[in-house]
């Protein structure tokens, strides 16, 4: 009865631990999307062009022109002015772009998935390169595959990523024909294909054409891999760090004295250790391909949001610029959201 | 692995490890930068359109880009933007994170935890991204692309030094400084800046090469130093349109610019490994 009573205070506990950890959490996210909004507002109000006088042009007599300004509101108070942008982002409106004409949030909408294609495309093989890579490393630390990781992290870390792309291209699309080349499929497909879900892949096997299947792969693998290296680099150089020094705990020691092989330490004992940590990592790395795909898809001309934005940025569209950043900005955010749930999850010393 | 199974000496390997060749390399491409003038052959932004894209030869030892220029001079003068932009950064950031870290980890309470909320938001955000979007508001060039990638590059060091700041808050060596009657500003800076300074230096030789890499980039993407000075990364962007008939032309910058950050990462990492022997090795 009394260890009855205990169990139910030390659960009570908990969930109390856990829901503060919750709201606080959710403060933090708010806080957070809250500071990257006054960003992209301030940055809309300190562009060099005049929303107003883009509208009416140059010709227009002052008393249209206050008109314009009055209707776009620019002529409240700074504070009044941020409301009406929080407003207008609650129903979606980021206002037009100058360069497609069309509704900034209708542009994102139409270029994220490809983005998401590629960035997720490569975040699996590379999260598999990478773990695997880091786990043969730290398998015998001082053994060639433990240089061989530290060289090719290295390597992955300070390789310019639109470099690789542009010497990729040449070698496995103008040299061995093994790449269909730049962009997502042969202009013959991408007209004939309908195309709902935004993802190529996802098309082209509800289209039931295996050529199309192959040719949307052999545009994908070259622009995947460039990035799944990038990703690989980074996981392979964190995760070895991080289970090394798991590994030289005392635990480890203990588990060998009692004979168990290395790979079991590593995977049994270390693996559950680092998972938390490893998450978080994983987290940083999708981050970064998300950030990394702005100069991939330029290289590749892969129809994404990072040549969305810098077609804006040559453009100086304003819009789709701020739009483009606040989309890329709130996608880091909620994952390293989420990185962190996710490690208070599967890890009870961090909760 | 000073002696290998075998009994072969690979002691004579010792002296290059990651912190020498990577200060080996610093030393060199600082030098280079400095040396353009003396070393590059041609002047490099002098046209010469009957020679444009040549192949590498003895007279142009990289080739020549669409506008007849050398691009091993280019390559050389390359260095200057590049070196200059990332001091300007390193010089904005260090002192911003370090002061900010310091008053977080000294003061504690609700100035540490606005200071750390701050950090955590812009660490949160996408670097160049965020740099692209501010340098198209700003309008491209050295400064401002340093402004832009030195605005997202501070919150690395604020929380290492706000975590070091934490350590010795409450250390004998401080209390004993407080006792002699120093207070306020001048502990900050006599006494708690000087032991948090090498740690900061390590970390932003780490940094040194992402910088170089998103200098390069903002470059590649047009909003960075602007034509004809020689710049890396426009200079690998000019170079993508003849990719597949004079592959030096975009191939050469690149390379340069995989060593200068190569060079920074080796450094860094060398520089860590003597700081904190636990970490790697």
């Amino acid at each position: 009865m009394n260890d009855q009573h205990k169990s139910v205070g030390a659960m009570r506990r908990l969930w109390i631990g856990r829901s503060r950890n919750l709201i606080s959490g959710l403060i933090s996210l708010a806080l957070t999307l809250f500071g990257l909004l006054i960003f992209t507002f301030v940055l809309s109000r300190a562009a060099p062009i005049d929303p107003a006088l883009q509208l009416v042009g140059d010709h227009a007599s002052e008393a249209t022109y206050q008109q314009a300004r009055h209707e776009l509101g620019l002529d409240e108070s700074l504070p009044m002015q941020f409301a009406h942008y929080l407003g207008r982002l609650s129903h979606g409106d980021l206002g037009v772009s100058q360069l497609s004409q069309q509704p900034v949030a209708s542009d994102l909408l139409r270029t994220f998935p490809a983005t998401i294609e590629l960035a997720t495309c490569a975040m699996f093989f590379g999260a598999f390169f990478g773990i695997l890579l880091a786990t043969l490393a730290v398998y015998k630390p001082g053994s060639w595959l433990d240089h061989l990781a530290r060289f090719i992290s290295l390597l992955g870390y300070s390789v310019p990523v639109f470099w690789l792309g542009l010497l990729g291209l040449l070698l496995f699309y103008a040299t061995l024909h093994w790449s269909a080349g730049p962009g997502r499929l042969d202009d013959i497909y991408t007209y004939t294909m309908t195309q709902n879900s935004g993802f190529v892949l996802i098309d082209a096997f509800r289209s039931g054409d295996m050529a199309i299947v192959k040719n949307a792969i052999a545009h994908l693998w070259l622009p995947v891999s460039v990035l799944a290296l990038l990703s690989m680099a980074s996981i392979t150089r964190l995760l070895r760090a991080v289970m090394l020094e798991e590994s030289n705990k005392e635990y480890v020691v203990l588990a060998q004295a009692k004979g168990a092989s290395r790979l079991r330490i590593l995977l049994v004992h270390v693996f559950p250790n680092v998972l938390g940590t490893l998450i978080t990592i994983l987290a940083l790395s999708y981050t970064s391909l998300l950030e990394g795909a702005v100069l991939t898809e330029t290289v590749f001309a892969w129809p994404g949001l990072g040549r969305y934005l810098t077609s804006a940025l040559f453009a100086s569209d304003t819009a789709a610029v701020l739009g483009s950043t606040l989309l890329i900005g709130t996608c880091f955010v909620l994952l390293n959201a989420l990185a962190d749930t996710l490690t208070k999850w599967v890890d009870p010393r961090t909760r | 692995m000073i002696i290998s199974k075998k009994g072969v000496s690979f002691r004579w390997l010792r002296p290059f490890n990651t912190l020498n060749i990577g200060l080996i390399l610093v030393v060199i491409l600082v030098g280079l930068a400095l040396l353009a003038p003396l070393l590059s052959p041609f002047d490099p932004n002098i046209q010469n359109i009957q020679e444009r894209l040549l192949a590498p030869d003895s007279q142009h030892w990289f080739g020549t880009d669409r506008f007849g220029r050398d691009l091993f001079s280019r390559v050389l003068y390359g260095a200057r933007p590049t070196l200059i932009l990332v001091s300007l950064v390193i010089l904005l950031t260090v002192p911003i994170g370090l002061a900010i870290g310091i008053f977080a980890g000294y003061f504690g309470g609700w100035v540490e935890r606005i200071l750390m909320r701050l950090t955590d938001i812009v660490m949160s955000l996408p670097s160049l991204v965020i740099a692209l979007a501010l340098v198209s508001i700003l309008g491209p060039g050295l400064m401002n692309g340093a402004l832009a990638l030195a605005f997202t590059s501070w919150p690395s060091f604020a929380r290492q030094a706000r975590t070091e700041t934490l350590a010795i808050r409450n250390s004998d060596y401080l209390s004993a400084a407080k006792m002699q009657g120093i207070t306020g500003f001048r502990l900050i800076f006599g006494h708690i800046l000087p032991l948090i300074l090498p740690s900061a230096i390590v970390r932003a030789a780490l940094n040194l090469g992402g910088i170089i890499l998103a200098a390069a980039g903002l470059g590649f993407l047009g909003m960075g130093i602007q034509p004809p000075a020689a710049e890396w990364g426009s200079m690998v962007a000019s170079g993508s349109r003849v990719i597949f008939d004079q592959w030096w032309v975009a191939a050469v910058p690149g390379v340069a610019i995989l060593l200068a950050s190569l060079a920074f990462n080796l450094l860094g990492d060398g520089l860590r490994d003597k700081m904190d022997p636990r970490h790697d090795k």
